[in-house]
């Protein structure tokens, strides 16, 4: 029962983010919207831990499963991809360094405060 | 038993199981970051069906039980957030500048880019969400009229990508500190960044964890309000 009772909770998550998604009309997916509750949950201690991890450490451990089947769709988006294949290549690779640069140096600029460190931004 | 194979559900989950669980064991053997499982089984799957010549429709629908979990198993991703939140605590502030700045930067360039390019706004939709989680970026590519299938692909070869060059970056930009290089795996890099820094430090780990879904949560916000204005 224990399983049975973490994934209820989760899929009780799951609903209170569509319902969001349903009542305010901005572009932020149901996800995202259930992490954020169930965050501020464990915040507030209206949850804790133990009465969802088990369940909810198994789901995160298969999502990269998941996103075979996304993924296989390429099949089917394979025109529009094959179009612009070279600037997503460039995109891809290029702003990859961009933010890891960017993220990198900005917060050890602001950890130690000092000058030298500021190349590249 | 062809007709059999062709609508059978739990055919087409027992394959992608086993495409993945092949993909873990190469990983597992070769220990390269090139052989990320996501990657390896959706080239075999495509592999498969156009060698059997199953169309991928039929693949689609039998994989909608998985499809199902997504959300649920998304939300999920909020338990680790909070055990690193409750962690980090008195590094937030920082990690948090560094992660907003990420993220800008990321939306920033992919957009200007885009722009530069010329290419499709579907193509763009696809792209600005590259470097969060597949998670979160793909629900966000979807709201935003992107293409799902060509954002996953972005999103696992960018981490890809991430954990390869990263380590050089580091040197090259001296990022020597723990959490910096937390921050820029994390936000550069999303989960499978997360594994390279874990490897070099404990706490860059932590950081990368944290940063990964800070990133998504700052992106998916960030683009709802610029989509009001562009």
């Amino acid at each position: 029962m224990k399983y049975l009772r973490q994934f209820g909770l989760v899929l009780l998550f799951s609903l209170l983010g569509e319902l969001c998604r349903f009542l305010i009309p901005f572009p932020i997916p149901a996800s995202i919207y259930g992490m954020i509750l169930l965050f501020a949950a464990l915040g507030l201690k209206i949850i804790n831990l133990p009465a969802i991890n088990d369940a909810g450490g198994w789901l995160v451990s298969i999502l990269p499963v998941l996103f075979v089947a996304p993924a296989v769709n390429l099949l089917s988006s394979w025109d529009a991809l094959k179009e612009a294949l070279v600037p997503i290549l460039v995109v891809m690779i290029a702003t990859t360094v961009i933010v890891f640069a960017v993220a990198g140096l900005v917060t050890q600029w602001i950890l130690k405060g000092r000058k030298g460190d500021k190349k590249d931004v | 038993m062809y007709d059999f194979v062709l609508n059978s559900s739990f055919f087409y989950v027992a394959l992608t199981l086993a495409a993945f669980g092949l993909g873990v064991l190469i990983q597992k053997k070769c220990k390269l970051a090139i052989f990320n499982p996501l990657l390896l089984a959706t080239i075999f799957i495509m592999a498969f069906l156009l060698l059997t010549g199953i169309p991928n429709e039929n693949y689609q629908a039998g994989c909608q039980a998985l499809t199902w979990l997504l959300t649920p198993a998304t939300i999920c991703l909020s338990i680790s957030f909070y055990q690193q939140f409750q962690k980090l605590k008195k590094h937030l502030p920082v990690i948090c500048i560094g992660v907003v700045a990420g993220t800008i930067a990321s939306l920033g360039s992919v957009y200007l880019l885009c722009m530069a390019f010329g290419v499709d706004e579907s193509i763009t939709a696809s792209l600005l969400p590259k470097s969060v989680t597949t998670a979160i970026g793909v629900a966000l590519s979807q709201e935003f009229g992107g293409i799902a299938a060509i954002t996953t692909a972005v999103i696992v070869i960018t981490g890809v990508l991430g954990s390869i060059i990263g380590p050089v970056l580091c040197k090259i930009l001296r990022l020597k500190d723990p959490i910096a290089q937390g921050v820029a795996f994390g936000t550069a890099a999303h989960v499978i960044g997360t594994t390279k820094a874990a490897q070099m430090s404990e706490l860059a780990g932590a950081v990368s964890s944290f940063s990964l879904t800070f990133a998504g949560l700052v992106t998916s916000i960030l683009m709802s309000v610029l989509a009001q204005f562009i």
